[in-house]
Formats: C-alpha cells, sequence, structure tokens
C-alpha cells in the first residue's frame, strides 16, 4: 500500500498553514493574558475557539488531501449532508416533504458525489439543476398535499443546489484537465479554499481591529465596510502570492482571487439573509465558535461554481 | 450496550442538543415529563442524559404499542427497560399507577409523556392525570418538564423513513405539586412549564 503523500510544493503549503496556525494560537493566547473588559475577554474567548476549531478543520482537509481525490470527495460530500441537514432544519418543512427530503439527503446527495467519484462530470453537472429539479415537485406531488406547493419545492430545490451541488464543484476541480499539469488539481482546490476562507478571516479580523461602518445593516451587522476591504485586498495578495501552486500568472491569480472572495462576500450575505429572517444567529452548533457547517462554508458555495467555471474556460 | 450504541446513533444522527436551562444534568431522581410527537421522542431524551443518570432512567411506554412487535417488544422490554402500561383495558389490578410508583420506590426515574399518545398537531394536548398522581403519591420526587424541539419532524407519525433534522432538548426547572393545588390547576400549570420550554 502506497503511503498518503503530498508533492513538494503541497508540502511548502502544509508548513505555511501549520506556522500561520501557529502564530494565531500564539496570539491569541497573548491576547487571553493581556485583554481585560468583559467585552473584550468574551471575544478573545470566541476567537480562541475559532483558532482551535481551526487547527481541526485543517488537520481534516490536509488529511482528506493527502488521500487523493476520493478522500476530498468524501469530505465534501460529508460537509454537504451536513449542510443541507442545518439547512433543512432552518427552513419551515411541511409534513408532505417527508419523502422528497429523503431523497434529497440520502440519495441525490450520495449520487452527486459518487458521480464525481466515477468523474462522470457530464452527468455531475446537470444531475442536481435538470433531474433533481424535476424530481422534487414531482414526489411533492404524490404526496399530495398541494399548500404552500411552490414554496415548499422550491425550498428542497434550493437547498440541494446550495448545499450540495455548488459545494460539489470544489472536488469537481479535481476533474478538470490543464495541459501539462495532471495529477496537481488538489493545489487548485487548496487555492481555492484558502483564498475563501482567508478572505472570511480577514473580513472578521480588520472588521474586529478597524470596523466602524456597517456595510450591510439591515443583512449581517457584523460585516463592515473596512471588514469587506480589509478582507478582499488581503484575499488578493494571498491569491496572487500563491500562483505558482496554479496555472495562472500572478495577475490571473490574482484576478481569481478577487473574483472568489467577492462571491464568498455574497454568499457569506445571502446565507445570513436567509438566518436572519429565520431569527436565528447560526446555522447550528457543529463547529466551536463558529456555528454550524454552514456558516463555515457559505463563502465557499457561492464561490466554487465560478471558480470552477472560469478555470475550465480558460485555462482547459 | 445496545441502548447506549442506539443513544450514539440517535445523537449521530440528530445531532441533538441538550440545553440543561432549569437543572443539571445529574442522576438525581426525577420524573422527566415532555411533549410527544415521534415514537423516537424517549430515545432522544434519554439519548441526551448523562451516562450514571441513564442507567436509572426509564421510560413509560404503551403496552398495546410496543407489544405490537417481537423486535419492538425486545427493544422496550429488554434494551430500554421501558415500563410498559396498560392504556386501553385499565382495571383496578393492572392500575399502571402502582407499576409506576414501585419504580420511583426503587430510586429510578422515569421518562413520561402526559398527552397520553403522539400528536399531529403543534399544540400539545391537555395532559392525562396521571403525573398528578405521581406527584401525590411521591412527593420528594422532582418533576422535570422537558420541550422536544424538532423530534416531530425527525419521524412523524405514520412514516418510517427518519429524516436528521437537528433536534434539541430542552429542560425546565422542577417542579412540585404544592400543598392543596387542585388536579386541574396541577396539570395545567405543569403543561405551560412544558410549552414555557419550547420557546428557549
Amino acid at each position: 500500500m502506497k503511503l498518503p503523500s503530498f508533492d513538494p510544493q503541497m508540502e511548502v503549503l502544509v508548513t505555511g498553514v501549520f506556522v500561520l496556525l501557529l502564530v494565531a494560537s500564539i496570539t491569541g493566547f497573548v491576547l487571553k493574558k493581556t485583554v481585560k473588559s468583559e467585552r473584550g475577554q468574551e471575544v478573545v474567548l470566541n476567537l480562541n475557539a475559532r483558532i482551535n476549531a481551526w487547527w481541526v478543520m485543517i488537520f481534516i482537509f490536509f488529511l482528506a488531501m493527502a488521500t487523493g481525490g476520493i478522500g476530498s470527495v468524501i469530505l465534501f460530500g460529508f460537509t454537504s449532508f451536513l449542510a443541507l441537514r442545518e439547512y433543512i432544519t432552518l427552513t419551515p418543512t411541511h409534513r408532505a416533504d417527508h419523502r422528497a427530503l429523503f431523497w434529497a439527503l440520502f440519495i441525490i446527495t450520495p449520487l452527486q458525489y459518487a458521480l464525481i467519484g466515477v468523474r462522470n462530470d457530464g452527468l455531475a453537472i446537470i444531475m442536481i439543476p435538470v433531474y433533481a429539479y424535476l424530481f422534487v415537485p414531482i414526489r411533492n406531488v404524490i404526496a399530495g398535499d398541494c399548500q404552500d406547493f411552490l414554496a415548499r419545492s422550491a425550498k428542497i430545490q434550493w437547498g440541494l443546489m446550495v448545499c450540495v451541488y455548488f459545494v460539489s464543484y470544489a472536488p469537481a476541480l479535481l476533474l478538470l484537465h490543464i495541459p501539462g499539469r495532471e495529477g496537481q488539481n488538489g493545489k487548485l482546490l487548496y487555492f481555492l479554499v484558502c483564498v475563501a476562507q482567508m478572505s472570511d478571516v480577514l473580513q472578521y479580523v480588520f472588521g474586529k481591529c478597524f470596523g466602524r461602518y456597517k456595510i450591510a445593516p439591515t443583512i449581517s451587522p457584523n460585516k463592515t465596510i473596512e471588514g469587506f476591504v480589509g478582507g478582499v485586498s488581503g484575499a488578493v495578495v494571498i491569491g496572487a502570492g500563491l500562483y505558482w501552486i496554479t496555472p495562472f500568472n500572478p495577475w490571473q491569480a490574482a484576478l481569481m482571487a478577487l473574483i472568489i472572495a467577492l462571491m464568498g462576500f455574497y454568499g457569506g450575505l445571502v446565507m445570513s439573509a436567509i438566518k436572519r429572517d429565520r431569527g436565528v444567529k447560526d446555522y447550528g452548533v457543529t463547529i466551536p465558535g463558529h456555528g454550524g457547517i454552514m456558516d463555515r462554508i457559505d463563502s465557499l458555495c457561492f464561490a466554487a461554481p465560478v471558480f470552477f467555471h472560469l478555470t475550465r474556460y480558460f485555462f482547459t | 450496550m445496545i441502548a447506549e450504541l442506539f443513544a450514539a446513533g440517535v445523537r449521530l444522527f440528530t445531532g441533538v442538543q441538550a440545553r440543561w436551562l432549569g437543572c443539571a444534568p445529574d442522576a438525581t431522581q426525577r420524573i422527566y415529563f415532555a411533549n410527544h410527537t415521534s415514537n423516537l421522542d424517549f430515545l432522544v431524551l434519554w439519548s441526551v442524559l448523562p451516562a450514571n443518570a441513564q442507567r436509572k432512567t426509564r421510560p413509560v411506554a404503551a403496552m398495546d404499542y410496543w407489544r405490537g412487535g417481537r423486535i419492538r417488544f425486545y427493544l422496550a422490554d429488554h434494551v430500554f427497560r421501558g415500563v410498559l402500561i396498560e392504556r386501553k383495558k385499565v382495571t383496578r389490578s393492572n392500575n399502571p399507577m402502582h407499576q409506576l410508583i414501585a419504580v420511583l420506590e426503587g430510586g429510578e426515574s422515569l421518562i413520561i409523556f402526559p398527552e397520553g399518545g403522539r400528536t399531529t398537531e403543534t399544540e400539545m394536548r391537555p395532559f392525562k392525570s396521571g403525573l398528578y398522581h405521581l406527584g401525590k403519591a411521591m412527593p420528594n420526587v422532582d418533576l422535570v418538564p422537558v420541550y422536544l424541539d424538532n423530534a416531530n419532524r425527525v419521524l412523524p407519525k405514520g412514516e418510517f423513513l427518519p429524516i436528521p433534522f437537528l433536534c434539541s432538548v430542552n429542560f425546565g426547572s422542577p417542579l412540585r405539586l404544592l400543598p392543596d393545588e387542585s388536579k386541574d390547576a396541577f396539570l395545567t400549570r405543569a403543561r405551560a412549564a412544558v410549552g414555557a420550554m419550547a420557546k428557549s
């Protein structure tokens, strides 16, 4: 059996993330000792919970990467399942939706990732937007209840698109054929996840340090203009700095990072709007400090499909 | 052992979150009384109790339903040590109260669903009088109101495939029967206490 291993570039990336997290943990420790005010302590407590959760998430992510394609497919498949579970918990579904929901969670979600696992990208790209889209209202019609029919079917379709279809674009990056870069698409997945997540982290950091003016007060009161500018420009710098692991030149990498960060920002806002409408702050309690799975991947949901298609159109 | 596996499975499946709002998660002798909308209810509630409390907490279940099949009966009787009570043909000799009081006198805790059956409506039904009689017979045992949130969506009445909605179990402050409190007043108060946990 071949032991999971990384190429030299991946080893640099793993080391980089490790050093970054170590710096974050030390900073968190120092802040814990120095910050005295009660409100400040609360923020630091949450910050440290977030950093600790990052160690776990990073470990799982690299473990999946090390096992090659199949590990990433399983990781994102499981992530989709948990995100969809949070989404339908929050969405007021109807009793008559029961069977359609069962199909969504236990048949359609695994099927989507199985299609990516067997590298059938042709079917993976239309299965949910065409077949699942048709199937959901049909199953609901069989259930025989027409109360709020359109809204009920649309909610399930939307959940499948956001939690399953869009997220599945991340591991689908591994299926792209980029000339001269066979077997190196894992680093493209790394680029996407790293830029999207660092954009979120830096928006949080800049917002906490310098945030004054709210950018979307009715949707997400914690997001500020300062956080947005700092986070997005930071993500662009990081993306440009990572050009050497991608098929892009530095300018293309910067532009890709900008698009990922902007889509991620809007993804965060859209998923916040749903939470706010339902009167909750987080999608769940799965990840200490962060909230639910959906709170962590909302930016990735919106960035992944756009990044995939831009890369496919211009670089394959 | 099998019971613990079931509990772990339910916790994983429903991502259930226990909120101990009015009492501590310990093995104090209690009567947990909750809203009832799904056959999984007792399992969801039992699964979030601490291990030492699980060993001495028994669900009260309807004989007519759980006698319905061999596996069902095995689970109810052997695995979860349910106290199976007659709810259809109650006579003086098989009065379920005697069974329940005997269990409590043995120092064990109970899980009961005072609505007397599963509801499909969102409103709770009026409580049956059993809770009052238990409170009267065992004045030193805490009566803990519990609200099971979302468990009804996991396995609604009439469905056999569960959906893993995230559930929560909200535990309220213990009640005791007040001196000269009437049966109706107590049952109304108890039902309101469960309802209050729904909004927390």
